[in-house]
């Protein structure tokens, strides 16, 4: 990598920003160009930064997802002003509700015609503003430098999230001398020595031992800050029940006995009966999203709750709690486990094998061969821990959580806050890219597939080991399901009137295409396609009438929800 | 005026043209009320302070730690001493201009 000092040359803003992105340790980009970012793709010409021409904007924020969900790191994108920026929102959108580390840099027209309704001049620091952690409009050339170092350690520390920095044409092409450039960021996380925040800690870790029914409720947070050994440390310890709401899967490994699943809206009936029972919810990394809890008066009513996140804003903003630390996950968890003393918990954890047994999670039939849970549960025989899977919006998606085991943190890419139809494919596409080594499965829905399809060209130009699985149930599945259960089965604009050829669309592309016709031999076809190298794109037809279950009904509690039973 | 129901809020930013979109932008989209807003630069220098008067409701908590999350802003205070009646006599003490157009 290019070390920045010394560096003593006259350079342009576009040029200056290359540079500095490199020094960030960026290696690939992905973006579209256009008139007000041309300068940047300039210098991007002499630069070793990779860089990917995707189809669509969003898809260019969606790769940096990929990117960065999987390694930790920043994703970079580019866009131009105008259309192109307000193409990328919705993947910003999506990385401020997930809190995934993005940098996008935007082209903006010339600062001294910002403001005149120029040509494709949009506000996009105005439209960026409440969707990311921060934003930044450049108005002078030597403010980048400071800049987007900046704009790399706000994405990263604390709760990561997206920031945008918005860089006119004319500050691209006004000139500098530069001398002196700053080093790649680092971020260090706070050692916990306050001694209040300590005897928090050993409280906490007291009313843990005190505790008879305790569980642990993981989110995103606990793998954004790679805790999850120090997770297993806590949790084998002290024999406490684990649940992960869907941004957590892979926190915790499923064939753990302490696991029990995810937890809320679509949770095995057992998962939400355990946590209605429990005496303490240890919260880690968690937000207490209404998808997760239900009814949050009737979220486990009988337990206290320790909270621990790195973002004070999440303390007592939906549930109160009796103890609470902000700070980092990894760290409190090491001070706190020594205090923590072992416990067989022997009734507690007969009372989760007497509820499991009672209420399991309900698999289909094995006959019933193309039913999804069914091809996800073969895709997670084929896969290995260390493979990545990424979803789509829809019932394929919460199918996916819960039949599909992820076994390590970053293997599991889903639009959890956001809910994104579209950000299965280019995520995947992204991850493929920044994980080479790894096969990626796109799981995904004819509706949900339609939304970046032309993110099949970019799969063509790259051919990455990544496969699309297409749950083919010629709907809006969630949304039928929505229909049928809460609106008196008045079905509307959730069929679709004609069904699209995937395989062929995908041949057009220049990616092998697969059409699964029947369950004859299907689970075979698919095997096979995910065990070959390269790209290529499985179009399986399953059953329109499946519901997601158990479903807890729109404003209820956790555990009243309906079906899912024998 | 009643003093109990209302908060003064009294930040600390870095003084620059989009912070006030970010606070403003802040309190539309989490909801929050915001009943008035004085602003002025400290001295000469780069940065600015801001008296935010709230309902003062279980939600000031939530909106102070909020606050404390923008990137521009540098304290967050409630002002114990601040008059929320202030505010509604700001036309008053501002009316006294000679701009002329
Ligand atoms: C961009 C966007 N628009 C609309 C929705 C609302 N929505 C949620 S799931 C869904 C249906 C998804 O259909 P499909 O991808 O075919 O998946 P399925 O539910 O059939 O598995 C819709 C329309 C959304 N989540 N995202």
């Amino acid at each position: 990598m290019a070390n920045g000092k010394n560096i003593n040359k006259t350079m342009n803003g576009a040029q200056l920003l290359i540079k500095l992105l490199e020094l960030q340790g960026v290696d690939t980009i992905a973006g579209i160009p256009g008139g007000a970012n041309l300068p940047m793709y300039d210098a991007l010409y002499e630069s070793s930064i990779n860089h990917i021409l995707v189809r669509h904007e969003q898809a260019a924020g969606f790769f940096a997802q990929g990117v960065a969900r999987t390694t930790g790191k920043v994703g970079v994108c580019f866009a131009t002003s105008g259309p192109g920026a307000t193409n990328a929102l919705t993947a910003i959108a999506d990385a401020k509700l997930d809190s995934i580390p993005i940098v996008a840099i935007m082209g903006q027209v010339s600062y001294s015609l910002v403001g005149t309704d120029a040509f494709q001049e949009v506000d996009t620091y105005g439209l960026t503003l409440p969707i990311t952690k921060h934003n930044f409009l450049i108005r002078n050339i030597k403010e980048l430098i400071k800049v987007i170092p900046e704009a790399f350690r706000i994405a990263l520390s604390g709760r990561p999230g997206p920031v945008v920095v918005d860089v006119p044409k004319d500050v691209q092409l006004q000139t500098i001398e530069v001398t002196d450039l700053p080093e790649e960021i680092k971020i260090i996380s706070e050692k916990i020595e306050d001694p209040q925040t300590i005897n928090r800690i050993k409280e906490a870790a007291e009313m843990i031992n005190n505790s008879k029914k305790p569980v642990l409720y993981i989110g995103g947070g606990v793998i954004n800050a790679e805790a999850s050994n120090h997770l297993a440390e806590l949790a084998i310890k002290s024999n406490i029940p684990v649940t992960c709401t869907l941004m957590g899967l892979g926190a915790f490994p499923p064939e753990n006995p302490l696991y029990i699943g995810m937890v809320g809206m679509h949770g095995a009936r057992y998962t939400n009966l355990l946590m209605h029972e429990a005496d303490l919810i240890i919260a880690l990394g968690v937000r207490f999203d209404d998808r997760a809890t239900g009814k949050i008066e009737k979220f486990c009513p009988n337990a206290s709750i320790i909270h621990f996140d790195i973002d004070n804003a999440e303390i007592n903003k939906i549930k109160d709690t009796d103890i609470h630390v902000v700070g980092g996950l990894k760290e409190i968890l090491e001070k706190m486990i020594p205090s923590i003393t072992n416990n067989a918990r022997k009734e507690w954890l007969e009372e989760l094998d007497s509820l499991k047994n009672k209420y399991p999670f309900i698999m289909p039939s094995k006959s019933d061969i193309l039913h999804p849970l069914n091809i996800i549960k073969e895709i997670g025989n084929i896969l290995s821990e260390d493979d990545i899977v990424a979803t789509d919006v829809g019932q394929h998606q919460m199918w996916s959580a819960q039949g599909y085991p992820v076994k390590k943190p970053r293997t599991f890419l889903t639009s959890g806050g956001l809910g994104t139809m579209g950000f299965g494919l280019p995520t995947a596409i992204g991850a493929a890219l920044a994980n080479p080594d790894k096969t990626v499965v796109c799981i995904s829905g004819d509706g949900s597939i339609l939304m970046n399809i032309q993110e099949f060209a970019t799969l063509a130009d790259l051919n990455l080991n990544l496969k699309v699985i297409i749950l083919n149930n010629g709907h809006l599945g969630l949304v039928r399901q929505q229909q049928e259960l809460f609106y008196n089965k008045r079905f509307i604009a959730s069929k679709f009137a004609t069904n699209s050829d995937f395989a062929a669309i995908a041949n057009g592309f220049g990616v092998k295409g697969i059409k699964i016709e029947n369950a004859e031999n299907a689970l075979e076809i698919i095997r096979k396609h995910i065990k070959e190298p390269g790209a290529c794109v499985i179009d399986v037809p399953v059953s329109p009438q499946e519901n997601v279950l158990p479903i807890v009904p729109p404003g209820k509690a956790n555990y009243e929800m309906i079906g899912g039973e024998e | 005026m009643d003093n109990n129901s209302y908060c003064v809020i009294e930040i600390t930013v870095k003084n620059h043209p989009g912070v006030m979109s970010h606070i403003t932008g802040l309190f539309a989209r989490r909801a929050f009320n915001l009943e008035g807003i004085l602003c002025g630069k400290i001295g000469d220098s780069e940065d600015s302070r801001i008296y935010l008067l709230v309902d003062n409701d279980e939600r000031l908590d939530q909106i102070i730690k909020q606050l404390q999350k923008l990137y521009d802003v540098m304290e967050v205070l409630i002002c114990k001493t601040c008059k929320p009646s202030v505010f509604s006599q700001i036309s008053e003490i501002v009316k006294n201009s000679d701009c002329e157009i």
